[in-house]
C-alpha cells in the first residue's frame, strides 16, 4: 500500500535521509523507533509529502507523491494523520474540528459529516465534550479527538508521529489503547513511537533508524525475539530502553 | 496670557451644520480604510510570506515605501496623481463632487495596508507551523488551510493591535486637511474661521479626538482580556 523507494532528504546541505526504502502492506501495523534525530518524524511526513523529498519516490495506494500531476490534497484527505502536539484546531469546537475537513475538503454534507464525526467521538469515548474547545481537554483528550478526526475522513493508512510523547505518563495509556482497537481493526499502520510495549505487542514491523538510515526492517516478532540477529546500533539501542 | 475663551457662538444649528456629517464622513473613512486595508494587508502579508521570490519583492517593497513616507506626502501625491476623471467613473456625479474625500478613502486604504499586513504578517507567523501540517494533512489546499485554519487564529490573535492601529488611523485622518477633504477637523476649522474663534474650535477638536480615541483604546484593553484563545 505505501512504497518507498530509495529516498533522500536534505535541509540545505545537512542529509536528513539517506536512501531509504521499505514497503508497508494493507493491514500492516509497523512501529518506527530510532533514536533522537535519526530522521523517523521526517520519514513519516515524507509519506504524506507534508515533507518534500529531494530523491527516490513513495507511492501510496498506486499515487506517486513526486509525480507532478498528483494532486497532493486530494491523495492527503486519504492518508490519516496524528502529531505529536495534537494540531487540533484551537479556534474551533471539538464538532468543527471533526466536521471542518469532511465538509470543506471531501464535501460531504453538514448532517453527514456531523453523523460521522459523532460516530468517531464516541469510538474514542469522547462524546460528552463535543461542544468544547480544544484548549477544555486534557492532552490524552485532544489527541484522541485528533484521532477521531483522521478517523472521520476515512483514511486508507494512518501515520502516527509520536502521538503520546507529549502526554502525561497516565494519559499515555487512553491513546495507546485507541491506538490498539484500531490495530486490532486492521487498520493499515504506521507509526512512529517509543512505546516498546504498543511495538511488541501489537505491530507487526519495525523500522530502525539511525542518522537518516534505515537500520532494520523486519518483522516485530524477529526484532524483539531474535536480538542477537540485529546490528550493533539496535542492540545498544534495545538494551537501553528494554532494560528498565 | 488670558485666551478670553469664549464658547456662546457655538449653538446646536452650527453643531449640526458643521460637525456632525464631517464627524460621518471621519468615521467612514476610518472604517473602510481599516477594513478595506485589513483585507490588503492580509494580502500583502501572504505575498510576503510566500515561496515566490517575485511576489516577496513587491511586498517588501510596498511596505518599505509606503512606511517610509510621511502620510501627508502620501496623501498629497495620491490626489495629484488619481487622474481626475477617475471620480466620475466610479460614482458619477456624486464622485466629481467629493474628489478630495474618495481620493482619502483610496489613499488611507492603499496606506494603512501597509501598516495591517506588517501586523497581519506577524499573526501569521505567531501561528505554530503544526497547524499548518494539521490543515495538510486533512487535505486542505494552501487557500484552505489559510482561510480557514490560519488567517482565523492570526487575527484573532492580532485583534487587539489592528485596532489599535485603527485609533491611530482615525487621528491620522485628520492630515487629509492637506487636500482639503471636509472631514472633522474641517468642521472644526471651518466654524473656528465662521466666527473668528479658532482658539476654542481646534481645543474643543483635540478634546474631540481624545474623548473617541481614548475610549477606544480602553474598550480593546478590555476585548484583550476576552478574546484569548485557550490553547
Amino acid at each position: 500500500m505505501i512504497d518507498i523507494k530509495n529516498i533522500s532528504k536534505w535541509y540545505g546541505s545537512f542529509q536528513v535521509l539517506t536512501d531509504c526504502t521499505t514497503t508497508i502492506n494493507k493491514g500492516d501495523v509497523v512501529v518506527v523507533c530510532g533514536p533522537s534525530g535519526s530522521g523517523k518524524s521526517t520519514l513519516i511526513k515524507t509519506v504524506n509529502a507534508l515533507e518534500p523529498i529531494q530523491q527516490g519516490d513513495i507511492v501510496v495506494d498506486g499515487t506517486s507523491i513526486t509525480d507532478k500531476k498528483t494532486n497532493l490534497p486530494k491523495l492527503r484527505s486519504r492518508v490519516g494523520m496524528v502529531f505529536q502536539h495534537f494540531e487540533l484546531f484551537p479556534h474551533l469546537s471539538i464538532t468543527d474540528n471533526l466536521t471542518l475537513a469532511q465538509i470543506k475538503v471531501l464535501g460531504r454534507t453538514k448532517d453527514e459529516s456531523l453523523k460521522r464525526g459523532l460516530k468517531m467521538l464516541d469510538r474514542v469515548g469522547l462524546s460528552a465534550h463535543k461542544d468544547k474547545f480544544p484548549g477544555q481537554l486534557s492532552g490524552g483528550q485532544q489527541q484522541r479527538v485528533a484521532i477521531a478526526r483522521a478517523l472521520s475522513m476515512d483514511p486508507i493508512v494512518m501515520l502516527f508521529d509520536e502521538p503520546t510523547s507529549a502526554l502525561d505518563p497516565e494519559m499515555v495509556g487512553e491513546v495507546l489503547d485507541v491506538m490498539v482497537g484500531l490495530a486490532h481493526e486492521g487498520m493499515t499502520m504506521m507509526c512512529v513511537t517509543h512505546e516498546m510495549g504498543f511495538a511488541k505487542r501489537v505491530s507487526n514491523k519495525v523500522i530502525f533508524m539511525d542518522a537518516g538510515k534505515i537500520v532494520e526492517d523486519c518483522s516485530s516478532a524477529d526484532f524483539f525475539g531474535k536480538p542477537e540477529e540485529r546490528s550493533p546500533r539496535a542492540k545498544d539501542f534495545l538494551s537501553k530502553i528494554l532494560q528498565h | 496670557m488670558a485666551l478670553n475663551l469664549d464658547f456662546s457662538f457655538l449653538t446646536s444649528d452650527v453643531i449640526k451644520a458643521n460637525l456632525v456629517s464631517t464627524f460621518e464622513y471621519s468615521v467612514q473613512l476610518t472604517a473602510v480604510a481599516a477594513v478595506a486595508g485589513t483585507l490588503l494587508g492580509t494580502l500583502i502579508a501572504l505575498m510576503r510570506l510566500s515561496s515566490q521570490p517575485a511576489l516577496q519583492r513587491f511586498a517588501r517593497v510596498y511596505v518599505d515605501l509606503l512606511r517610509s513616507v510621511p502620510l501627508v506626502m502620501v496623501i498629497l501625491w495620491f490626489f495629484l496623481l488619481i487622474p481626475s476623471g477617475f471620480y466620475s467613473t466610479i460614482a458619477g456625479s456624486f464622485g466629481d463632487a467629493h474628489r478630495p474625500e474618495l481620493a482619502a478613502v483610496i489613499t488611507f486604504t492603499f496606506f494603512e495596508a501597509a501598516y495591517y499586513s506588517e501586523i497581519m504578517r506577524a499573526g501569521i507567523q505567531s501561528v505554530p507551523r503544526g497547524q499548518v501540517f494539521a490543515g495538510y494533512a486533512v487535505g486542505m489546499t494552501y487557500a484552505q488551510c489559510m482561510r480557514l485554519v490560519v488567517l482565523p487564529q492570526a487575527f484573532r490573535n492580532m485583534l487587539p493591535v489592528l485596532l489599535t492601529q485603527t485609533v491611530v488611523l482615525f487621528q491620522d485622518t485628520s492630515l487629509v486637511y492637506a487636500i482639503g477633504a471636509s472631514d472633522w477637523l474641517k468642521g472644526f476649522q471651518t466654524v473656528g474661521n465662521l466666527f473668528n474663534r479658532p482658539a476654542e474650535m481646534y481645543l474643543l477638536a483635540a478634546a474631540g479626538y481624545f474623548v473617541i480615541s481614548f475610549s477606544l483604546s480602553m474598550l480593546v484593553r478590555r476585548l484583550q482580556a476576552k478574546i484569548q484563545i485557550i490553547r
